[in-house]
């Protein structure tokens, strides 16, 4: 089992290495001198844009600038922003609280909706509910997250007046963003765990259970229920990514502060160590984030946690 | 005399299907006393299990209704019953054993939670009197360290381990009747006479009533009272057990009790089959629905369904039973066979193992030595021209490993194999690919090897395209040939595997494996899945095309009798290790080593007259990774002595042609 751990922390630093390679690649490699993204040449002279490559770190071969960008990296120097100067890092991490609460809310919010409809709608196979619950679902994978905060900000908040349509003061600003980021995720849980469900509610045991004469919620949700999240929580830390992919949009939608609005505003201005810092960042935490619900299958499934602690056969 | 406690009368059953109502049973009524075991037997798709559940009313789950007819359980209608009632009842009044133990636990809760639950359920105990008699349960029905076995997790336990708990769950809240469905099919056979023996004693100690049910008339025989026969979801004949056995009136049980390969058959005689196969729910046939594969049928069999009626002291549906009784038409079975001709004259050697050995490196523990799985360890054995040499032993004593690294399929860890003289295990590419064709295997679910979309024309005709370059039309000539060989139709080359029966995909297995004319076939359990009805089919075949094409065959085999009846000589396995080889008669009629003897008394006998002579071996086989020292059989073998524990016994010569691996062979 820590075998196995430190395989899964090693596999995740080489994640880690590639996104920073990759963005190495589509930052500098790509065509197209960064120094015309700061400074018009016709504008200048071309001391000036010399200069600028001096600083930039443009004018040394590739593969010097590549042990540079990698070397800072390492110490945490994310560099500065083109556009004010400020570091990038300290930066993110004041704004990321924000986007933190916003995605766990709807990522609360997607697993409490999609696992308790994603049930009902197995339990009712090709019943009522379970095709209104699948059409939710639909609709929830379809619908543009943007497209749902508008509409959601159009009912709750101008019309209802119940809660603020912008703003990130108070848990009241929270409520809508992550409704309309919950309702995509909770979608995709709906399916997976009615899936999952129907494909348990398969298994010989179930009938035992039955046999045993245990009543229907015990069968359900005791046991039917545990076993079938298994599965689903492996999908868990691919939808915690897509929730901070969605944030992006929905900080915008909602003018919410985050790493959302700093990338909106970093990419309107093409200021590419922002742009950058934050893809890192975000790529880190996906990985961490991937890691804690492998360990996590651990806790839930007991048997995973009898062979770490030693027991069991072969 | 006292009232029944289940009536079943003139039950019928119906599920949903694509094209409206299916009936899975029809018209059936039986009755089970307290204290009794019935026995329901029939084939697969027969309906035995959905009776079963018929009975506890667990169809509702499925969508499956009863349309016709009464239940009666003491003194409740089960047909009227409320979800509620139903509860009750279950677990606590009628409990059911599964035929699948590695599935029939919930994987994720301990054996002992599920045990706990079950009594939690029906009885006002505490937590720990529930768990103080979970424990003493399961030192019930025979599990070693019952405090430990409460804490461990049904993937931690064997198979037999696995349905002891089932019967010990079963049994927690005292039922009055109790369901087994086919409670030893998917175990081995020493397990098989365990846990049946066991069912027994419980039965017995606790004055339940008993409904087993099983495809093998053999377990009937062997346990039962009194034999209900299914066919088609109707029932065919009732009767008490002897009666059934002594004269069976209904002519499927007939074919049934016919086809058993029993121990006295005549070796490599054609045994007798059953033609077709059992028709599935869309397609019953009408009147009598076993008309179509009854060698009596009548015009009226045809358009009349026969009712169960009575005849003297039993029941019978069939249109023609007293007048087949009294034209004399009952089988009787050949005289014992003892003076056998020995077919063993020195033949040419095809192939020879020496010093084989298979062994699968197990996933390191932290810092420990690197430990292996010695599925085969150091085998030797030679098989000749035109032989059938059988291989028996309990799953997982490696014999399909064998068979594997025999072919090239695996690459042997030690040791080397000859092929009509030359060695094998060094060739590779396209040399060993030309040995292949000499080399063929049958598995024992053909169908799971076969592309579900290709056709069957080009399943068998895979091989050819490979080895030979036929044209278009010797190529269609072939496959026809080769299907009518196995005795399918040639027009069944355009069919997709799923559109055949599980005997006819076994006939399409061996079409493929003799496409190119081998020298040699290996048969892991080429029957084992099927039903009785059909492995005879199958037997007759593999005896038929052997004898045709001069074929040379190593069978492994679940079933004694069937490995007894195809072969000229029998390999015995345990964990690893080849422990008595010997002349097929010579091994029924004198085995010599320990673990062979405690084989063949564990084969229930076919004849309830020799009910309860079968004796069982103890416990169950140790883990291949770490082997008991010495004489691997030693910790379940009556006669070891210290020196078993301590000296590893070769396999030596005690007679003409009969070796055994035992410091004191009997
Ligand atoms: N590929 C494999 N990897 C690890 N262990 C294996 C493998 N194949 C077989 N075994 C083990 O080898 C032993 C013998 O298996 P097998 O040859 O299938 O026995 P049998 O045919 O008698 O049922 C078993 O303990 C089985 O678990
Ligand atoms: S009723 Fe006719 S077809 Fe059916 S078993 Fe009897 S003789 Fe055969
Ligand atoms: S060697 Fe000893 S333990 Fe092994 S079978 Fe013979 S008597 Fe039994
Ligand atoms: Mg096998």
């Amino acid at each position: 089992m820590a075998r196995a751990i430190l395989l899964r922390a090693a596999a995740s630093l080489m994640v880690i290495f590639g996104t920073m390679a990759l963005v190495f690649v589509i930052v500098y490699m790509l065509p197209g001198d960064p120094v015309y993204q700061i400074v018009d040449p016709e504008s200048v002279t071309p001391d000036v844009i010399e200069n600028l490559r001096r600083q930039l770190g443009t004018d040394k071969p590739l593969a010097v600038q590549f042990a540079n960008y990698m070397s800072k990296l390492m110490q945490g120097d994310f560099g500065r922003s083109i556009l004010n100067g400020d570091p990038v890092l300290p930066k993110i991490i004041e704004h990321f609280p924000a986007t933190l609460s916003l995605t766990v809310c709807s990522a609360l919010f997607a697993a409490l909706i999609g696992i308790w409809l994603g049930v009902l709608s197995a339990i009712h196979r090709n019943g009522l509910i379970d095709i209104a619950a699948r059409t939710l679902g639909l609709f929830g994978i379809s619908m543009p997250t943007f497209w749902t905060g508008i509409l959601l900000i159009l009912l709750f908040s101008i019309r209802l007046g119940w809660f603020p349509a912008m703003g990130s003061d108070g848990w009241r600003t929270l409520v809508l963003p992550s409704l309309a980021l919950g309702i995509v995720a909770s979608g995709f849980i709906i399916r997976l765990v009615r899936n999952s469900m129907l494909e348990v509610l398969g298994e010989p045991f179930i009938l035992t259970l039955r046999a045993k004469g245990l009543a229907e919620r015990m069968v359900m949700y005791r046991h039917a229920l545990r076993n079938a999240l298994l599965p689903a929580l492996t999908m868990i830390g691919v939808l915690i990514g897509d929730l901070m992919a969605g944030s992006v949009v929905i900080e915008t939608v909602f003018s919410r502060q985050g790493i959302g609005r700093i990338v909106a505003d970093a990419l309107t201005a093409k200021d590419m160590p922002v742009i950058q810092g934050v893809i890192l960042f975000t790529a880190v935490m996906y990985v961490l984030v991937n890691l804690l619900v492998d360990l996590s299958y651990a806790i839930v499934d007991p048997r995973v946690r009898r062979l770490k602690s030693g027991g069991g056969r072969l | 005399m006292k009232q029944p406690l289940l009536t079943a009368d003139h039950l019928s059953v119906q599920y949903p299907g694509k094209n409206g109502l299916l009936d899975a049973i029809t018209d059936i009524s039986l009755h089970i006393r307290t204290g009794e075991t019935v026995c329901l037997v029939g084939e697969s798709g027969s309906g035995k299990t959905i009776a079963a559940k018929t009975f506890m009313r667990l169809i509702d789950y499925e969508r499956g209704r009863i349309a016709a007819g009464h239940v009666q359980f003491a003194d409740q209608d089960l047909v009227r019953l409320t979800d509620k009632e139903l509860r009750r009842l279950r677990g606590r009044k009628i409990a059911m054993v599964f035929q699948e133990p590695m599935t029939a636990f919930d994987p994720i809760f301990t054996i002992g939670s599920q045990l706990i639950e079950t009594i939690l359920r029906h009885q006002r105990v505490t937590r720990q009197e529930a768990w103080r008699r979970s424990v003493d349960l399961l030192r019930r029905v025979g599990l070693s360290e019952p405090e430990a076995r409460m804490h461990q997790y049904p993937g931690e336990l064997s198979g037999g381990m696995l349905q002891r708990a089932m019967i010990a769950m079963a049994l927690s809240c005292s039922p009055d009747l109790l369901i087994a469905d086919e409670p030893t099919t998917a175990l081995d056979m020493t397990i098989q006479a365990q846990i049946l023996q066991l069912l027994k004693e419980l039965q017995r100690e606790y004055g339940m009533a008993m409904l087993l049910i099983t495809h093998d008339l053999v377990i009937a025989a062997e346990a039962a009272d009194r034999i209900v026969v299914m066919y088609a979801g109707r029932i065919a004949e009732q009767a008490e057990t002897q009666d059934l056995f002594r004269e069976p009136y209904h002519p499927y049980t007939k074919g049934l009790l016919q086809s058993i390969t029993a121990p006295d058959s005549m070796r490599k005689s054609k045994l007798y089959s059953i033609e077709g196969s059992i028709p599935g729910l869309h397609d019953m046939p009408s009147g009598c629905r076993f008309h179509p594969r009854c060698p009596h049928a009548v015009e009226r069999c045809r358009s009349e369904v026969p009712e169960l009626t009575g005849l003297n002291g039993r029941l019978v549906a069939c249109w023609r039973a007293e007048e087949l009784r009294h034209s004399g038409n009952v089988q009787a079975r050949p005289a014992v066979i003892e003076a056998e001709p020995m077919t063993s004259e020195r033949k040419e050697t095809l192939i020879e193992a020496v010093g084989l050995s298979k062994w699968y490196p197990l996933k390191r523990g932290t810092g420990g030595k690197e430990r292996f799985i010695r599925a085969v360890d150091d085998v030797s054995l030679a098989i000749r021209a035109g032989e059938t040499f059988g291989l028996v032993g309990e799953s997982g004593s490696g014999k399909s490993t064998l068979g594997r690294v025999i072919l090239q399929l695996e690459r042997a860890t030690k040791g080397e194999v000859y092929f009509r003289g030359e060695p094998l295990t060094q060739l590779s590419g396209a040399r060993l690919r030309n040995m292949r064709r000499h080399m063929q295997m049958v598995f024992q679910d053909a169908g799971s090897s076969m592309n579900p979309r290709w056709k069957a024309g080009d399943i068998i005709g895979e091989p050819l395209d490979v080895h030979e370059s036929l044209s278009r039309k010797e190529r269609k000539a072939r496959i026809e040939e080769l299907l009518q060989i196995v005795g399918l139709s040639p027009d069944m080359a355009d069919r997709y595997p799923h559109q055949f029966s599980g005997g006819q995909r076994q006939r399409l297995g061996i079409a493929r494996a003799i496409a190119l004319n081998p020298a040699f076939l290996l048969l892991d359990e080429p029957v084992s899945a099927l039903d009785v009805s059909v492995q005879a089919q199958i037997v007759n075949l593999l005896l038929d095309i052997q004898e045709r094409m001069g074929l040379t065959y190593l069978f492994i085999g679940h079933g004694l009798h069937v490995v007894r009846h195809l072969s000229d000589r029998i390999g015995v396995m345990y964990l690893g290790q080849l422990v008595e080889v010997a002349d097929s008669a010579e091994l029924f009629l004198h085995p010599a080593h320990h673990y062979t003897r405690a084989l063949i008394a564990s084969i229930p006998h076919p004849d309830p007259a020799g009910r309860g002579t079968a004796r069982v071996i103890e416990g169950e086989v140790p883990s291949p990774a770490a082997p008991p020292s010495g004489c691997r059989f030693h910790p379940r073998c009556p006669a070891a002595t210290e020196r078993c524990k301590l000296e590893a016994p070769e396999l030596q010569e005690i007679g003409p042609g009969h070796y055994a691996a035992c410091h004191f062979p009997a």
